[in-house]
């Protein structure tokens, strides 16, 4: 039997697809323009000129930030906090999940406590500062510096930001979801701990194990505001690339309203298309791995998100 | 003599007139004696489990739970120069933030902390949900993956990115600068004198009226998308058969929203609100910092939040103290509001984050 389709129905079906078609183009709008500006020229960027297309079509700009030697150095040091970092998170994240997934581990409830409290309370941002400056010092008088700024950085980033415990908790609730006969019969086959781990309940996470990596991933990718106030000035050859595209902001365009002609190092125009540039080229990362876990990342939230 | 009632652990011996431990008791104390023991060699036979807990409680302890220890600071003398011995104080540092001589902006980052939470709440948290209901119209699956690719997107965008593009599209219209294409656009189809100085002056964002609309509309342009993941789940879980039912008692689009849809994902909606209310006072401080690095622009009586303003106020060694007391009391709000909410939401419908 063939439904009719009703007015309203259709009404709505027409509002929803044309709402959502509008909301998509806004979503993606603000990047193609991004896109647009690096292509475009000098003069109509300044201007305004452009809207989406490029306009006056060049590639100087790319050229120009290709030589640019601090942000290639940037880039790489972005690249390796977000691999490195990552690896790290997950290791200690996936072998803690791991423990507190188990019925048997004595104080269960204390373990996920000590996890879940850092999730409701903070201690700020200064205090979390001073912190950080300790641990660079004690890092650097392992080492035999005198001040954090005698070591690279780059690694008290990666050891130490980057946290993120309700990561842990999608991650223990997977491994929670795996049925406890599968273990069993791991065990009576012989496995050690954690062969278990790593041959069941590994495989058997995947989703979730790729939707927590990836959240990891992106948040070192992205992170601004500790790599920025641990390093300041001090380091700038440990700057991660969002760190140096801001000072870029700041020294070379007016978005940010500091420009001074004296100490920017390019033309406004010039300068505000190499930024599109940089945005461009941070971006490809994201958006290369994006498509391949996209399809992870629905099912891995929804399920680990709510529990009984 | 009289005979104690004590059969289960004690035994009468008749002839001799004394009581004696039963064996049975003897065995029950061995164990108890050997509890530990016992506890001890659980803990020993799992120790690898035990082990795998050792580098997330390390991370943990060092970079969340050591910080704690600094809050002590908000409780001594305000001063920070002089770290070897700054006197207790109690809570002089809390009178001068809260009635004293850095009241006034401890208020005002106060009230704006609520003011963009409350906003960020009314007009962002019924999108996600009106996204999915749309997506529910979408029959085929291309189409929606690519709307669903689209939308998600902005969510992994860098903050700086993303505070950069608001900038450049909502820029100042003046001849020094390359014009804002969004600030133009407003501009042309607003009459506003307002809107018009604002554009012509510093551009939006830099602006008292118009920057806490910006904020919203650029987190709204984040989050919206990618929010809607949750709900989006709850309506696809909707049964076929419900919305056959409506159909056949005659019901339209809008009687099977209401009545089938609304209905089935209401459960959701309430727990994502009582979640939502409960990280109400955590702003995102990275945005707001980007947005208004500075006191001297415009946009800093709107733009401060308790974070900003620990972090400002923290800079200079003489106030660390009082950016620390303030930062506490917003979080210790916070972690009220979070555990109150989840306790609601257990409490109504048997399902909590934690």
């Amino acid at each position: 039997m063939k439904r009719k389709i009703e007015v309203s129905e259709l009404i709505f079906k027409i509002i929803a697809y044309v709402l959502l078609i509008i909301f998509s183009i806004l979503c993606v709008y603000p990047l193609l323009y991004a896109l647009g500006s690096t292509f475009s020229s000098w003069d109509a960027v300044e201007q305004g000129k452009v809207i989406l297309w490029p306009n006056g079509f060049q590639i100087e700009s790319f050229k120009l930030v290709f030589m640019d030697n601090q942000f290639w150095i940037n880039y790489s040091n972005t690249l390796f906090v977000t691999f490195v970092g990552t690896i790290w998170c997950l290791v200690y994240s996936i072998l803690g999940a791991y423990a507190l997934s188990k019925k048997r581990l004595m104080g269960r409830h204390g373990f996920n406590f000590f996890l879940v409290f850092t999730m409701w309370f903070s201690a700020g941002v200064i205090p979390q500062y001073l912190n950080y400056q300790q641990t660079g010092s004690i890092m650097a008088s392992i080492v035999g510096g005198s001040s954090m700024y005698d070591i690279d950085l780059k690694w008290l980033i990666v050891l130490a930001m980057g946290m993120n415990a309700t990561n842990i908790i999608l991650l223990r609730n997977s491994f929670e979801g795996v049925p406890s006969e599968i273990e069993e019969a791991a065990r009576i086959d012989g496995a050690t701990e954690l062969q278990i781990l790593l041959k069941v309940y590994i495989p058997m996470s995947k989703a979730t194990i790729a939707t927590v990596a990836l959240f990891f991933g992106i948040s070192r990718w992205n992170g601004y505001f500790w790599a920025y106030k641990v390093l300041s000035t001090e380091q700038q050859y440990s700057w991660p690339v969002q760190v140096y595209m801001r000072d870029f902001i700041d020294k070379n365009t007016n978005l940010t309203l500091q420009y001074n002609s004296d100490t920017a190092d390019y033309d406004i125009g010039q300068a505000t298309s190499m930024v599109y540039a940089m945005v461009v080229l941070a971006m490809i990362p994201i958006l290369v791995i994006y498509p391949f876990i996209q399809k992870y990342f629905a099912k891995g939230v929804n399920m680990g998100g709510v529990k009984e | 003599m009289f005979k104690l009632k004590c059969d289960d652990f004690l035994i009468y011996d008749e002839a001799t007139g004394t009581y004696s431990m039963s064996p049975e008791q003897q065995v029950r104390d061995q164990t108890e004696r050997n509890r530990w023991k016992s506890t001890g060699f659980t803990i020993l036979k799992d120790w690898r489990l035990y082990l795998m807990l050792v580098p997330m409680i390390l991370v943990y302890l060092l970079w969340k739970y050591l910080p704690m220890t600094e809050l002590l600071a908000a409780f001594r003398f305000g001063n920070f120069q002089d770290v070897s011995d700054r006197p207790w104080v109690g809570f002089n540092n809390f009178k001068v933030i809260f009635v004293g001589a850095e009241a006034t902006t401890f208020w005002m980052a106060f009230r704006n902390t609520f003011v963009i939470a409350f906003y960020g709440l009314l007009f962002g948290f019924p999108l996600p949900i009106i996204l999915a209901l749309f997506f529910n119209e979408v029959r085929s699956n291309v189409v929606r993956s690519i709307m669903q690719v689209c939308v998600y997107l902005p969510k992994f965008i860098s903050t700086v990115i993303v505070t950069s593009l608001a900038l450049a599209l909502f820029a100042s219209d003046t001849a020094s600068t390359s014009p804002g294409i969004l600030s133009k656009l407003l501009d042309k189809i607003s009459s506003s004198s307002h809107l018009h100085d604002a554009v012509n002056k510093n551009g939006l964002v830099y602006s008292l009226e118009y920057f806490r609309s910006i904020y919203i509309i650029t987190d709204i342009w984040e989050h919206a998308g990618y929010d809607s993941i949750v709900f989006f789940a709850a309506v696809i879980a909707v049964s076929p058969t419900s919305y056959e039912a409506a159909q056949i008692d005659g019901a339209g689009k809008m009687a099977q929203m209401r009545y089938v849809v609304i209905p089935s994902i209401l459960s959701t909606v309430v727990i994502m609100l009582i979640m939502k209310i409960g990280g109400l006072l955590s702003v995102g401080y990275e945005k707001l910092y980007l947005l208004c690095p500075d006191d001297s622009l415009d946009n800093y009586q709107v733009a401060e939040v308790v974070s900003t303003w620990s972090n400002r106020i923290g800079g200079s060694y003489t106030s660390r103290a009082y950016g620390i007391a303030g930062e506490m009391t917003n979080n210790l709000i916070g972690m009220i509001l979070v555990i109150g909410s989840n306790t609601i939401a257990r409490k109504a419908s048997d399902v909590s984050l934690y």
